[in-house]
Parts: structure tokens; C-alpha cells; sequence
């Protein structure tokens, strides 16, 4: 299904197996806290995701997660805590800066852009994998047309693993709203990321399409060793995919463990009975 | 160091020294820079009222301006009445602000914000168009007399010197003050005045008061045809009625960045910091730079101002989301 | 049923990437290159060449710089007629200072200094946002006018405050000024303004074109993708202001033979930005149908009077077309609001259609 990707695919790590306990550390949060005027959104939360894992970021509405994830990616300051990454320790990072070191994500309300066509929303993913110069670029003649055509190739190479080929040519914003959540994951892979932040990537999916994104986000992490970090809803979904949970709730952390440790753990259970508030 | 002493004297010292030894002088100066900032204001004002209803960023604010002036003083000559001429002019711009909504904005509702701007932009070419068509496009003089106005001016005697005060520009002062008071009252105490403000937070909420969109939308655009009529009149009294104000008006957006879109205060205080602004800049540096800065004080000022202040003086900072 | 794509396979990625896909398209552009290069010069008259086809081209050029920051880049300006104006004055002081450099090479160096003072003025963009940055390009326009003015250096102390085009030769030949021939100078703007075509299209489909596109359509989203907001927004006003200068010396150095300051006014950057908007925003054709548009429509209706012997003045004939423009502005943002260019592709795909309009 995805030989077209492993063709132009080199991948960034070679651990392919999924992460056990001896896999390092690829990120760690340490007593990270954030709050918007007097909005404590997070506080004094710590968790690490390891090289390889699929981490799975939960809880109710509005507990942080997505919080959580602009931090990481450094749309978000934080007033305290730093947070770690590939053994850099940092307290503010810009989000482009995340992005040449390897982060990537999706938006839990699609940020594509809309304007441009499936193919070329891909191809963004590629931006900073393209290096040839305004003047080559002015020209468009060999190097800069080589390396555009090279950059079309491992993208069309994507487009054929996610099964969108048929909208390629298709301006984003008319299409449904779960090819759009596909074409927001083509685009991130497109930056062939270490490690891959997913906002709800199944918000609002049936159930067809949600298998579909299961499979994808395995494969992604199976083949390729990409490290993923995923909050859902569905917690169907999170004990199919995810090796290890961590739970928020009102900016606090309430639990963190193997799917099945999380679902047993009695504060989870309360805050998504509401009875912790 | 030599060369640089007078230069920092000419520019940070004395300004303030010619200030000081004329203040008669200095307070005509700041009357005049008053007087035209609310006229700046109050162009101002016609755009927060529309913005604050429907979020259309109203271009032709500045050429319904001239637009409505131009209806009064062409009606006046053709022989009507001056105050029916009035009369009848508030009912042009209620059928230009019914035709708009009919036209334009209904039919752009939900649409991005810089496609109402243009879209206003659009409308600010065919109103040119067709008050130059019908109107011819010569300056025309105000009816201020006979609108029962008086022309004439008072002194005032201070500081061994006189100031002199334009009884059209107390006038405009008082105008002004009368207008914002009347329409903070009909926003916070009239049903329809709390509507247009439900509306702004949200179009939901202003349905269950029982008014529709469109009627909301009829309703601002024609609170500012007025708005711009008054202005008009106003302007015209000072200098006189002609398209040349429509770059004027321009200095409305200058003022609408320091005192943020949607505030009423805001576009009192900022047409004042404008106007009187450009008019102490304009005297007291203008040498400095060979003159005719007024034609750009108010941009850069609002420039420096969004640099360190990109929110608007009354408006709060937000982080933005994804 | 000439207009089809049916058994144009594209066999690699290269094809598929080309400027213009279709064989159709391809002959199309020649065609009218063609006549542009070939036939014009030699049957058009001297009023067809200097008062249509040379404003043509020189808005057209202006369009492209436009539309580049508001379409492609998604930043909206009014100074359009600021940033020609010094592209203007600077080509003005270049060739009277080193009167032997060649012509071609001020007039594209010119473009340089706009290209400076449009990322001075886009500077604040990175802090500020839509409208609000439509008050920061109407500071560039002011203050650049008031410079124009102001500063008699710039027009070398002339008693009149204008500049005047000097004789340039080329190959011996006068290509500025009062004794260049219509047909050389429309050859001239002609090659620039092609060539100058062709580069936007290609940066525009490169990266660099779509880290602009990028930061216009969800500029969160392209920080996070790594693009620099920056790099990519300056490089925007750059460009943009490049072009926007060179076809400022284009409008004095090839048309208009001399300018005052009322050449770059607030008026002429609207002018532009109706071009853009009747065109087609993010279009290049449509920079020059909207040109063509906005340029030709009201030499139209000047001509229309005399032609039927009515006792029309040509200003009212002026003020006709502007309602007919700001209705036309009006009907593209509420029906089309890619513009004529949009009209135009629509156009062409129910031509490939035709004559079974529901086949696809
Ligand atoms: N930019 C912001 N400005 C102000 N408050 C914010 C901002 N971003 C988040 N918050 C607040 O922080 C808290 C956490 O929000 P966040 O979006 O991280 O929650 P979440 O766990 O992703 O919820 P959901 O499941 O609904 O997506 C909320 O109270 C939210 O209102
Ligand atoms: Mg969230």
C-alpha cells in the first residue's frame, strides 16, 4: 500500500520498533505552566515522550491539551518550566524554529490553506526542504526545476499512501471535511517530522474514515519510526493506538500510564464523570 | 557635537520656547487643530458605526460625506427651502443606506472582511461617479446662513493678545458633543439601540430581539448617512463642498487605528489627538521639514502608534489561537 | 471542440508543472505574442501604440507588483502610486548622474530602490495585520509624496517640480525621450514587461511563491511549517514594490516623457488596485485584463460621443465610467470574486465541454 513512499521515504530514524522501555527520550516537559490573564490553562505539568512512542494527550474540554501542544511547538510562551528536546534543553522557541528541528503537527480546526490546491498544500510541507535560491527560482531552469520536480515526487508519493490522488487538483477549501483532516496530515508528513504533534485528527469522523486515519497514523509510526503525540476524544481509538496516556485536566496533570493503567486509574475516571469538579 | 546642538535645540527646544512666548497664539492653534479634529471624528464616527454592526470596514464613508453636502446645497439652488432641503436630503441618504443593504451587503453577507472593504471601495467610485454626474464636479458653497448658522466670529481677549472663534466652529463643537451624547443614549437605553449592539457580539442574539440583519444593516448604514451629512454640512461651512474631501477623509482611518474600530469614544479622542496633532506638528515643525507635513502627520503617527501598540489604545491584547 | 485536452497525457511530473499545461494554451501565447511583437508595430498607428498599448503595459507591469503583495502575498496596500513614483525619481537621478549608463539597465536597476523603500514600509506588517496595514502604505503614500515634493534634489531643482526624461540611445537609437519613436519605445516596455512576466510566474510557482501564499491564506499554520514570516513577507514587498518601480519609470521614461508628483498620487494606486481586483486577485492574466480593462474602458467611452456626433463632455463621459467600474468592482466581489480572469478560465472550460455541456 505504501510502496510508493518507501521508495522516496529516507527515513530520519531507524528505529522502527515501537518504543519499549529502554527507547530514549525524544521530548520532555518539565514543570511547564502557562495561563492566559488569569486562565491557569496549564499548570506545573511534566510528562516525556520517548523516541518511536505513540503518546496520547487526553482529557475533557478545555483541559489543555491543546495548549499543551502549541507549547510544544512554541506558538505558546510559557511562564515557567522548560521543556527538552532531542537533549536541548529550552525555555522559547519559535514555531518556525520547531519546525527546522524536526516538529510537526496538525490543527485541531484544519488550518489548511485554502486557497491552494491539495498538491500544493503538500508541497508546503516541503518548504524547508527546498533550498535553491530567488535566482534559481526566477529562472526556473535546472537545479531550481530539478528540485521542484524531485519535491513533487515524494509528495505524490504521499498523496498515493493517504488515497487522495483523485483530488490532488482540488482547491482545499471545497473539500469535505474529513479529505481535509487527511490532506492536514499529507501536509505534515510532508515535512517528514521526528516527532508528529495531531490535534484530534478524528474529530468529527465516521467511523470508515476513522479507521482509515488509525491506519495511516500506524503505518506512519510502524514504517517510518515517527514519534507521535495525539490527543482524542475517542477512547476507543487511543487504547488502539496509543503505548502510553497522559491525562489533563484543568491544566493539571491526573494520570499517566499504558492505555489500560490510565482506564483503570480513579481520578481519570472521575474527571470524565465530572466528578472531580 | 557642534553642528548637533542647534539641530537638537531646533527640534526639541524650540518649538516649545516659540509656544510659550506667543500663548495666544498657541491656543488659536490648538482651537483650529480641535475644530478639524472633530470633523475628523466625526468621519470616524460614521465608520464605528458601521463597523461595530457589521464588520464592513466603510470606505465610502468619506464620499457619503460629500455626497450627501453635495444633495443639500444642489436642492437648496434648485430653489427648495433650505431646512425641507434638509429634510429631504435625510431622506436621500435613508434610500442610499435601504439600496445599499439591498444591493451590496446583502448580498455579501459572511464574506471576508477585505472583500466588504472593496466592496466599499466600489460603491465610493460610483458614488463619485454619479454626484459629479448629477451634481457636476465644481466646488459649491455650504448654505450655512441660511441653515440659521451664524458666520460671524467672537474674540477673546487673553494673554495680550486675541483669539478668535468661528461661530460655525463652536457650533460644530456643540453639534458634535449633542450627537455622541444622543448616540450613546439610543445604544444603551433604545430596544433597537441595544440590538445593533447585541448584534456586533452576536447575530444570534440580536435575532431573538426581533430584528432582522438586514434592518440592523439599514438601520447603521442610514445612522451614518446621517452622520456624514452633519459632518458635511459642517466641512462645508469651513471651506466648501467639493471631491477634494474625499482624500481628506482618508485621515479617518488614521484616527480609527489610534482609537480602535469600534469604539465611539475612541474616535473622539483619536480625531482630537489627530487634529490637534497635526496642527501644533504642522506650526511649530513644520518649518523644520519645509512645510506641508499636515498631509502625512496623522498616518505616521498612527503608524508609530500601531508599532507599540498593535491592539488600539482601547483595545485588549488577545494571543491569538489555533 | 478545438479547445480540449483530451489525449494530452502528461507522462512525467516535469509536463504536468509547466506554465501553461495545455497544447492549446501553449499556441494561444504565441499567437498573441506574436501579434504583440510582429503585427502591432507595423500596422498599429502612433495614438494606438503611445495612449493604449504603453499605459497598457506599464499598469499591466504595475498590476503584477500589486498583485503580487495582495493577491499572492495577502497584503493589502495603497501605495502603489508612492512606490512607482520611486521607481520614477530614482531612474530619473540615475541616468542624469551616470548619463552613460545604459537606459535598459537604469531602468531595471531603478526598481531596486522601490524595492528598498517597499520593505521599509512593510516592515510593520510583521506586527500588524489586514486593514490596520492599510494604514501603514498610506503613510508610505503620503510621505513619499510629500518627499517628491519636498525634495528638490530629486528633481535636480527643476523650476517646474517635474522631471524630465533625457535623450537615451540604444544602439544609436533615441529609445527616451522627445525623439523616440512610439514603436520603440512600445518594443521596449514590451520585452521588459514579457520577460518581467515570465519571472513572476516562475517564482510564483516555486517555493518562494508559496511561502507567500502560505502566509496569506493561514499565516499560524506557515510559521509553524517552518516558513519565516519575516523573510516571507518582506521578500513579498520587495518583489512587489520592484515591480511596482520599475513600471513607475516605465510610465515616465516610456509614456509620459515628464511628471509632477500628481503621477504617483493616492488615485493612481486605486487605479491599480481596481485593475487587481476586476482582474483577479492571485492571477497574472488577470493583471492584464483588469489593465485592459480599467485603462481601455474609459478611452472607449471618450471616443463613443464624437463617434455618433453627440454633444457629450468628455467629463461627463469620465464619470460614467467610474460607475460603470465601481458597479463592475461590486459585481465581481458579489458573483465572481477571482475576477475576469476567473471569467475567462470558466469561459474555457465550457468550451472544452462544448458542445455536451454535462460531460466532464
Ligand atoms: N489564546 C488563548 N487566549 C486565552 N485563553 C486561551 C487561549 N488558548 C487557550 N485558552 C484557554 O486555556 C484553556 C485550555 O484550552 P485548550 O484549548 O488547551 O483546551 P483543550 O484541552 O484543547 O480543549 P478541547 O478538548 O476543547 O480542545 C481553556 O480554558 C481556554 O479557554
Ligand atoms: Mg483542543
Amino acid at each position: 500500500m505504501s510502496t510508493a513512499l518507501d521508495e522516496v521515504q529516507t527515513p530520519l530514524n531507524d528505529n522502527t520498533a515501537v518504543a519499549s522501555e529502554a527507547a530514549p527520550v525524544l521530548l520532555s516537559v518539565d514543570n511547564v505552566s502557562l495561563s492566559f490573564g488569569g486562565v491557569k490553562a496549564i499548570s506545573d505539568i511534566s510528562f516525556n515522550i520517548l523516541k518511536g512512542e505513540v503518546r496520547a494527550i487526553i482529557g475533557p474540554n478545555g483541559a489543555g491539551k491543546t495548549s499543551m501542544l502549541n507549547v510544544i511547538n512554541g506558538f505558546y510562551h510559557p511562564q515557567e518550566g522548560r521543556i527538552s528536546y532531542k537533549g536541548k534543553t529550552r525555555k522559547r522557541m519559535k514555531p518556525h524554529q520547531a519546525a527546522a528541528s524536526g516538529i510537526a503537527r496538525t490543527f485541531q480546526n484544519v488550518a489548511l490553506f485554502s486557497g491552494m490546491s491539495t498538491l500544493d498544500n503538500i508541497m508546503s510541507g516541503r518548504s524547508l526542504k527546498m533550498h535553491r535560491g530567488l535566482i534559481w527560482q526566477m529562472l526556473h531552469v535546472g537545479p531550481a526545476r530539478n528540485e521542484e520536480i524531485a519535491h513533487r515526487q515524494f509528495v505524490e508519493g504521499i498523496i498515493d499512501f493517504l488515497e487522495i490522488a483523485h483530488i490532488r487538483k482540488q482547491p482545499v477549501g471545497k473539500l469535505p471535511y474529513g479529505l481535509q483532516k487527511r490532506v492536514e496530515l499529507g501536509r505534515a508528513m510532508a515535512m517528514q517530522p521526528e516527532l508528529l504533534l495531531l490535534d484530534e485528527p478524528m474529530a468529527g469522523m465516521n467511523l470508515e474514515e476513522k479507521e482509515d486515519m488509525s491506519r495511516f497514523i500506524l503505518d506512519l509510526n510502524s514504517e517510518f519510526g515517527t514519534t507521535i503525540a495525539l490527543i482524542e476524544h475517542d477512547m476507543g481509538v487511543v487504547m488502539d493506538l496509543a503505548d502510553r496516556v497522559v491525562v489533563l485536566d484543568y491544566g493539571q496533570k491526573i494520570a499517566d500510564g499504558t492505555p489500560s493503567e490510565v482506564q483503570a486509574n480513579q481520578n481519570v475516571i472521575d474527571a470524565y464523570l465530572g466528578v472531580a469538579s | 557635537m557642534e553642528a548637533l546642538m542647534p539641530a537638537l535645540d531646533a527640534v526639541f527646544l524650540a518649538p516649545f520656547r516659540d509656544m510659550v512666548s506667543l500663548p495666544d497664539f498657541l491656543i488659536q492653534v490648538i482651537w483650529e487643530g480641535f475644530v478639524s479634529g472633530i470633523l475628523y471624528a466625526l468621519i470616524a464616527l460614521g465608520f464605528v458605526l458601521i463597523y461595530k454592526a457589521s464588520a464592513v470596514f466603510n470606505f465610502a464613508q468619506g464620499i457619503m460625506v460629500v455626497f450627501a453636502a453635495l444633495v443639500l446645497v444642489s436642492l437648496f439652488d434648485m430653489g427648495v427651502p433650505a431646512w425641507i432641503a434638509l429634510i429631504l436630503t435625510i431622506g436621500v441618504m435613508g434610500i442610499l443606506a435601504l439600496t445599499i443593504e439591498r444591493v451590496v451587503l446583502r448580498k455579501l453577507v459572511n464574506q471576508h472582511e477585505a472583500i466588504l472593504l472593496m466592496a466599499t471601495i466600489g460603491l465610493t467610485l460610483v458614488l463619485k461617479g454619479a454626484g459629479q454626474l448629477v451634481f457636476g464636479g465644481e466646488p459649491k458653497t455650504m448654505i450655512t446662513e441660511e441653515l440659521g448658522f451664524s458666520t460671524g466670529s467672537s474674540d477673546w481677549e487673553v494673554f495680550d493678545g486675541i483669539v478668535i472663534f468661528q461661530h460655525i466652529d463652536i457650533a460644530a463643537a456643540v453639534i458634535a458633543i449633542v450627537m455622541v451624547a444622543a448616540l450613546g443614549v439610543f445604544f444603551s437605553k433604545t430596544r433597537i439601540g441595544r440590538a445593533l449592539r447585541a448584534v456586533a457580539d452576536d447575530h444570534q442574539a440580536a435575532l431573538s430581539v426581533g430584528i432582522s440583519l438586514n434592518q440592523i444593516w439599514a438601520i447603521v448604514w442610514f445612522a451614518s448617512g446621517i452622520v456624514a451629512l452633519v459632518t458635511g454640512i459642517m466641512w462645508g461651512a469651513r471651506s466648501d463642498v467639493s471631491f477634494a474631501l474625499e482624500i481628506i477623509a482618508l485621515k479617518a482611518l488614521a484616527v480609527l487605528i489610534l482609537g480602535g474600530f469600534t469604539s465611539i469614544p475612541g474616535a473622539i479622542v483619536g480625531g482630537l489627538i489627530v487634529g490637534i496633532g497635526e496642527k501644533l506638528f504642522e506650526v511649530y515643525w513644520g518649518p523644520l521639514f519645509g512645510g506641508g507635513v499636515e498631509a502625512w502627520f496623522a498616518y505616521v503617527l498612527a503608524l508609530i502608534f500601531l508599532l507599540f501598540r498593535p491592539q488600539g489604545m482601547f483595545g485588549e491584547r488577545h494571543i491569538e489561537r489555533v | 471542440m478545438f479547445y480540449r485536452e483530451a489525449g494530452q497525457f502528461k507522462t512525467t511530473y516535469a509536463d504536468d508543472q509547466a506554465l501553461l499545461p495545455i497544447a492549446q494554451d501553449r499556441v494561444g501565447l504565441i499567437i498573441v505574442l506574436a501579434i504583440a511583437f510582429l503585427v502591432l508595430p507595423i500596422v498599429a498607428s502612433d495614438f494606438f501604440l503611445s495612449s493604449i498599448m504603453i499605459p497598457f503595459l506599464v499598469f499591466a507591469l504595475a498590476a503584477i507588483g500589486l498583485n503580487i503583495l495582495m493577491g499572492y502575498a495577502g497584503q493589502l496596500s495603497l501605495g502603489t502610486g508612492a512606490f512607482m513614483g520611486v521607481g520614477a525619481y530614482s531612474c530619473y537621478k540615475l541616468t542624469t548622474i551616470f548619463p552613460d549608463l545604459n537606459i535598459l539597465i537604469v531602468l531595471l536597476l531603478s526598481g531596486f530602490f522601490s524595492a528598498g523603500v517597499g520593505v521599509v514600509f512593510g516592515l510593520p506588517s510583521l506586527r500588524i495585520k489586514g486593514l490596520y496595514l492599510a494604514i501603514t502604505t498610506l503613510a508610505a503614500q503620503f510621505f513619499l509624496e510629500w518627499c517628491f515634493i519636498r525634495v528638490g534634489w530629486l528633481y535636480n531643482y527643476n523650476d517646474s517640480g517635474a522631471i524630465e526624461v533625457p535623450q537615451r540611445e540604444l544602439f544609436g537609437l533615441a529609445v527616451t525621450g522627445p525623439h523616440a519613436t512610439p514603436e520603440t519605445r512600445y518594443l521596449i516596455i514590451l520585452t521588459i514587461v514579457a520577460v518581467m512576466t515570465l519571472v513572476a510566474a516562475n517564482v510564483l510557482r516555486g517555493r518562494i511563491g508559496r511561502s507567500w501564499m502560505m502566509i496569506r491564506d493561514m499565516d499560524i499554520a506557515a510559521e509553524l511549517m517552518g516558513v519565516r514570516p519575516l523573510y516571507a513577507k518582506l521578500s513579498a514587498f520587495a518583489f512587489s514594490s520592484y515591480y511596482c518601480g520599475v513600471a513607475g519609470a516605465l510610465m515616465v521614461f516610456m509614456w509620459l516623457g515628464s511628471a509632477e508628483v500628481e503621477a504617483f498620487d493616492i488615485n493612481h494606486s486605486f487605479l491599480v488596485l481596481f485593475m487587481v481586483i476586476i482582474g483577479g486577485m492571485g492571477s497574472l492574466t488577470g493583471c492584464f485584463m483588469g489593465a485592459a480593462f480599467i485603462w481601455v474602458l474609459p478611452v472607449i467611452l471618450r471616443a463613443i460621443p464624437p463617434a455618433f456626433e453627440l454633444d457629450i463632455l468628455a467629463a461627463t463621459m469620465e464619470h460614467i465610467s467610474s460607475i460603470i467600474i465601481g458597479a463592475l468592482i461590486i459585481f465581481f466581489l458579489i458573483v465572481e470574486p477571482h475576477g475576469l480572469a476567473r471569467l475567462w478560465r470558466v469561459g474555457k472550460e465550457k468550451l472544452r465541454t462544448w458542445p455536451f455541456p454535462y460531460a466532464t
